[in-house]
């Protein structure tokens, strides 16, 4: 019988199938950052339980530290404690942490791909849906909550049920200047964030395989915005390359025995999808969110969309308060929105490749004066230093934005980088939602180039006109 | 985990689409470290007109008398009736915590996100999928006639209107055999112990890099 991607994932992890229709499957990696853990860690206390598999575990601090100084804990009290309370949990149970001062600390999602704690073939899990992003290794990743994280912690397994499964195949070349980030808004845009609720995509199509890791890893990322648990991608030589001599990967003969077993990670021939939907890469332009979805967007040529023109009346009002949290009028142009704050980071967009695409864009020039707060928070320490050494940080701060230090920052806004209620932001990360970026605040999700092109013309702009 | 057989409810509307976990509980009450506290931060941004953080006295805060949860007619509500893709967002299992901690037991929409779908069967929300037309339906009832009580039986997979309708809803089974007898989920697992360690005997061989790479 003929094979999805998923389906030889799926396969490769199941322990034992109940006679409920659910499975036991096992995990191969566990990543735990300090929100969503403190109670897992605790409720392995009180049943007497020890991690199953201590080696699985990787854990970094990333949602509530500091990006300034960090010669200083953080200010607020309740993030320091949850901080320490990861050290301790690690120290305790013997785990495998970066702590703040690692130069190897960064979102989580971005220090895993890094360290080759992600590898091909992999499950991997952490408390957070973004884990999507590592399906852009042919790996089955995906977001648990707080009761799972102990689940795979005292079992290594999870209890679940196999999802439908879906393909997103992006045929032809995407336009100069069109980068991974629009691709995905416009996908989301195209199936809706509940699009594919209950299924795992995968990413398919000339488009696909001639994104680099990072373009693939912004891919994955978002597929959770789609509403998909996973985002999957096959193995080819770029994801070989990649992972090639990473510290937590194998070496020598052992990679080599690696790589016979990851190039099978790839979708039979004739496989069949649940679900398929086709998309032409040439027609994607640059993308801008206007909402509080990120189902919300509009290519930069576009306007802003009039709910009276919508059928069904659950959507049009959710559309109505969406414009009136975003303070944005029907049919205006989205290049005449102008942001306040631009915010350069994340998960999805937090890698070097990103960094560079912005500051490709700003070299020799200066944010507009109408732009309050621009932030650059490189996704991992290692990214940040990678950066240093290509001058990136200097070309950031000539033209006016701030460099920081790595972690979650303004995409949740748990630390002190926060919108005030108001203000807009251009930002390179992956959610939209009412005050996401701190209460009252305004986002629109952009690629790196596209925010870096707002931060200089102090208002969206066609990143391929600007001069 | 508290068992959920039966209840019969006060129920809130909460007609909007897409309600993503931020909204539900916004993220600077994440910063706790334990699994309580969290229901009078249900909604937040929502609820109240100022700006909240943790460590307030949230009774002091101003509400917004609009919002549902603080409609007099919907105190004490117990099942919340929501629209598509209901918990849409992060993994944050918080949200459920505070739904729970304030008092919903029974949730109630055309579809949910599956994170926190599963979220729910870990801590005895019991999480109901209806098709749109029947909640568009319940949606207009519950706003015409005050004190509008649903009977949530999930023994019998049935919930029960005021006026005596009886509408059937389907649920896996697996869930509904945790949430009537409020199973540990690691309990059970733990039982295949030998199960789990024979699966990673074989993957060993297979895959040695997973295990002995560092
Ligand atoms: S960068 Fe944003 S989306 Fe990514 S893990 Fe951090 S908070 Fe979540």
């Amino acid at each position: 019988m003929t094979k999805t991607l998923y389906d030889k994932l799926w396969d490769a992890h199941v322990v034992r199938q109940n006679d409920n229709g659910t499975s036991l499957i096992y995990i191969d990696r566990h990543l735990v950052h300090e929100v969503t853990s403190p109670q897992a860690f605790e409720g392995l206390r009180l049943a007497g339980r020890q991690p199953w598999r201590k080696d699985t575990v990787l854990a970094v601090p990333d949602h509530n530290v500091p990006t300034t100084d960090r010669s200083q804990p953080a200010t607020d009290p309740a993030a320091r404690l949850q901080l320490q309370t990861l050290d301790d949990n690690c120290e305790s149970f013997g785990l495998t942490q970066f702590k703040i001062h690692d130069l190897r600390q960064g979102v989580v999602h971005v220090i895993g791909p890094e360290q080759g704690a992600t590898l091909p073939g992999m499950t991997v899990v952490c408390g957070d849906s973004h884990t999507s992003t590592h399906g852009a290794f042919g790996a089955l990743a995906f977001g648990i909550g707080t009761s799972e994280v102990e689940h795979v912690l005292a079992t290594q397994c999870l209890v679940l049920k196999k999802s439908q499964s879906m393909r997103v195949t992006v045929n032809g070349r995407m336009p100069t200047g069109v980068t991974a980030k629009d691709l995905i808004l416009a996908i989301i845009g195209k199936i809706g964030t509940a699009g594919s609720t209950g299924s795992v995509i995968e990413f398919a199509g000339e488009a696909i395989s001639n994104l680099s890791m990072e373009g693939r890893m912004t891919i994955c990322n978002m597929a959770i915005e789609a509403g998909a648990r996973s985002g999957l991608i096959a193995v080819d030589d770029t994801t070989i390359d990649y992972v090639k001599n990473r510290p937590f990967g194998p070496q020598g003969e052992m990679l080599a025995q690696a790589e016979n077993t990851w190039r099978q990670l790839q979708s039979d021939p004739d496989a069949h999808f649940d679900q398929e939907i086709v998309i032409d890469a040439a027609s994607i332009e640059p993308q801008v969110s206007w909402g509080t979805s990120p189902e919300m967007v509009a290519p930069i040529s576009g306007i802003v969309p009039d709910p009276a023109n919508i059928n069904g009346a659950t959507k049009a009002e959710g559309m109505k308060n969406a414009l009136k949290y975003m303070d944005l009028t029907p049919g205006t142009p989205i290049m005449e929105i102008r942001p306040d704050v631009i915010f350069i980071g994340s998960c999805t967009n937090g890698r070097i490749e990103d960094l560079r695409a912005a500051a490709d864009v700003i070299r020799g020039k200066k944010i507009a004066h109408t732009i309050k707060l621009a932030l650059v928070v490189p996704g991992s320490g290692l990214v940040k230093q990678q950066a240093e050494e290509e001058g990136l940080d200097q070309i950031f701060k000539d033209a006016g934005f701030e460099w920081r230090e790595p972690g979650c920052s303004m995409c949740l806004a748990m630390n002190s980088d926060r919108l005030q209620s108001g203000e807009r932001c251009a930002s390179t990360s992956n959610r939209n939602f009412e005050g996401r970026q701190g209460q009252g605040g305004r986002t629109h999700l952009v690629s790196p180039a596209m925010a870096a092109a707002a931060a200089i013309a102090g208002h969206f702009v066609d990143v391929r006109q600007l001069g | 985990m508290q068992p959920f057989t039966q209840i019969n409810g006060l129920v809130i509307p909460l007609n909007r689409p897409n309600v993503d976990t931020d909204a539900i509980i916004p993220k600077q009450y994440l910063k706790s470290i334990h699994r309580t506290g969290f229901g009078e931060n249900l909604f937040d941004d929502w609820r109240y007109v100022d700006p909240g953080e943790p460590y307030m006295d949230h009774t002091k805060r101003r509400i917004n008398p609009d919002f549902v949860l603080n409609q007099e007619r919907y105190s004490n509500g117990e099942i919340l009736l929501a629209q598509e893709n209901y918990g849409c967002g992060s993994s944050r299992e918080h949200a459920v915590w505070a739904m729970v901690n304030f008092g919903i037991r029974v949730v109630i929409a055309p579809s949910f996100a599956d994170i926190f779908y599963g979220n729910t069967l870990n801590n005895g929300l019991l999480a109901i999928t209806l098709p749109p037309e029947i909640i568009d339906q319940l949606f207009a009832e519950v706003e015409a006639a005050p004190g509008y009580r649903l009977q949530v039986d999930l023994t019998e997979k049935t919930i029960t209107t005021p006026t005596g309708r009886e509408i059937k809803f389907v649920i896996e089974e697996y869930r509904r055999h945790r949430l009537l007898n409020g199973l540990d989920d690691i309990g059970m697992t733990l039982l295949h112990a030998a199960e789990i360690r024979a699966y990673e005997a074989t993957r060993r061989c297979q895959a040695p890099w997973l295990f002995d790479a560092r």
